[in-house]
């Protein structure tokens, strides 16, 4: 039987969907306990978007968690406009074939084809993400048919239980991708954690309507009220810029963080990848924060999120 | 007086190794610092990824606390990247690993995330019928020095769960299922209690 624990979706996905692996004696591959496992070893973590393998080795040594291989980096894509889709799969197999951390890509919104090529390249994780253009109006991937986890974004708790309802062994929040700006995180971040304290302190009566106001699986909403916290891990993205950007998403309460475009957009990806790693590991620490923050060279130059226009507001993708 | 268990809180899945010890009811430090492992019994090596998790032991000092801790009696646990951190050496190149236990682990030893699974496995030592095991991009020994014994193994025969002495590591996730007992072994071992085996 697949378990997981101490919260991770053990009641709703045993009760839900756990039978569909339960047909053979033999070890199971590809469980949900070992698809939401992976996520809790990135705990503590950073992720970085990388476009090659030489930007791959540099996060890796680093000590980036994982890395994000894509083609343009969200701030590239804002900038070049067009319709931005999965990567070339040689590129994703060069940067497989680089590391030995593992290794996401990305799927456009329902676009679950993309999905089936990213598992069949060996990718250890799918990021369904609203970076790239969304390819269903309506649906999301069914992330139950894969034994490649997913990792999806949302703006607030009924968006995150809507993805765990659909397979999600992971959520980030979205921020504002590519803008440098981290205000939509905290934004973000704020609205789930805020959103689960509201529904821990709901009388039961109350859940049934909170769900269907939340727009969220009423199974999923009673756990959530009962444990105080989502049943995977969550990490914040979207802006994420320097060494105090990620210290203060942990603070807030976040489990890790996703750097995109702040990293190979700065005066010096290397220093300032490090820099960010030894913030998030010491998030509690500001003299060591302090420490590391020094002389790192220019930013990514950013965007405040204020001033892009609804059409351009990418946390706005997802349903 | 409860005893005092460190978790290694560079990064990985210590949290869970934290709620798994209080459950039992050790007292639970973070520890990210050397000068943390100060009147410690025991510490917990968590699951996370091996690469940052030695990346960042080197960076703050802690190989040589590590061995002290050691040499000075303290138990320590790895679990998956923390059998990894243990290790003597490796199969692969990198990452250096920091030499307290006379192991040579590979990593990823089963192949990417879509080859890991779970499966239940006797552990010796451990009373009460198998234990079931989650394997994560798991690591597996391949080789073990003089007083090095293996607790567990998959049916092939791959040794999964090595002791000696007050050290331990398991390739698998205890941390992330309800039974407690391998944890319950490791309070034993910090203890100073005899070896059931």
């Amino acid at each position: 039987m697949a378990t997981s624990t101490n919260g991770t979706a053990t009641s709703y996905i045993e009760r839900v969907r756990e039978p569909r692996w339960l047909n053979s004696q033999d070890a199971e591959v590809g469980s949900y306990a070992v698809k939401s496992g992976l996520a809790q070893m990135l705990k503590g973590g950073v992720i970085m978007d990388v476009v090659n393998d030489e930007q791959a080795k540099i996060a890796e040594d680093a000590g980036a968690v994982a890395v994000m291989a894509l083609e343009r980096v969200p701030a590239d894509i804002r900038q070049d406009g067009g319709v931005a889709r999965m990567s070339d799969p040689n590129m994703i197999e060069a940067i497989l074939k680089a590391v030995t951390i593992p290794v996401m890509a990305k799927s456009r919104i329902g676009h679950f084809v993309e999905a089936q090529v990213l598992q069949a390249l060996g990718v250890d994780f799918c990021d369904e993400s609203e970076v790239l253009t969304p390819a269903d109006h309506e649906f999301h991937s069914n992330k139950w048919a894969f034994k490649m986890p997913f990792v999806c974004g949302c703006t607030n708790l009924g968006e995150a239980l809507r993805r765990i309802g659909e397979g999600a062994s992971m959520i980030r929040t979205k921020g504002e991708a590519g803008t440098g700006d981290v205000v939509e995180a905290v934004t973000h971040a704020r609205t789930v954690l805020g959103e689960i304290k509201r529904l821990q302190h709901l009388p039961e009566m109350e859940l049934m309507t909170a769900a269907k106001n939340l727009g969220a699986p009423y199974d999923l909403v009673l756990e959530v009220a009962r444990t105080g916290k989502l049943p995977v891990v969550n990490f914040a993205a979207g802006g994420i810029a320097t060494p105090a950007d990620a210290a203060l998403m942990m603070q807030i309460g976040v489990d890790g963080v996703f750097v995109g475009s702040g990293i190979f957009k700065s005066g010096n990806p290397a220093q300032r990848a490090d820099a960010i790693v030894q913030a998030t590991t010491h998030f509690d620490n500001p003299d060591i924060i302090a420490n590391v923050s020094r002389d790192l060279g220019e930013a990514m130059v950013g965007i405040s999120s204020n001033e892009l226009p609804e059409s351009e507001q990418l946390a706005k993708r997802g349903w | 007086m409860p005893l005092n268990i460190g978790v290694l809180a560079l990064q990985g899945d210590f949290q869970e190794h934290r709620a798994v010890l209080e459950s039992l009811g050790a007292a639970v430090t973070e520890v990210r610092l050397p000068h943390q492992l100060e009147g410690l019994d025991g510490l917990v090596i968590p699951g996370g990824e091996s690469t940052t998790i030695v990346k960042l032991a080197h960076r703050w000092g802690f190989p040589d606390a590590l061995r002290q801790f050691v040499d000075e009696g303290g138990a320590v646990w790895g679990t998956c990247a923390g059998m990894i951190v243990m290790a003597s050496a490796l199969l692969e190149t990198e990452p250096e690993p920091l030499s307290l236990m006379d192991i040579t682990v590979s990593r990823n030893s089963f192949g990417r995330q879509v080859d890991s699974f779970e499966t239940d496995i006797p552990v010796k030592g451990v009373p009460g019928g198998p234990v079931h095991a989650v394997f994560i991009r798991a690591p597996s020994v391949q080789d073990q020095g003089e007083g090095v014994e293996c607790i567990a193994q998959l049916e092939d025969g791959t040794p999964v769960a090595v002791r000696s002495g007050k050290l331990m590591a398991t390739a698998f996730h205890p941390e992330l299922t309800p039974d407690t007992r391998i944890h319950e072994m490791f309070l034993r071992l910090s203890a100073g209690e005899p070896s059931p085996v």
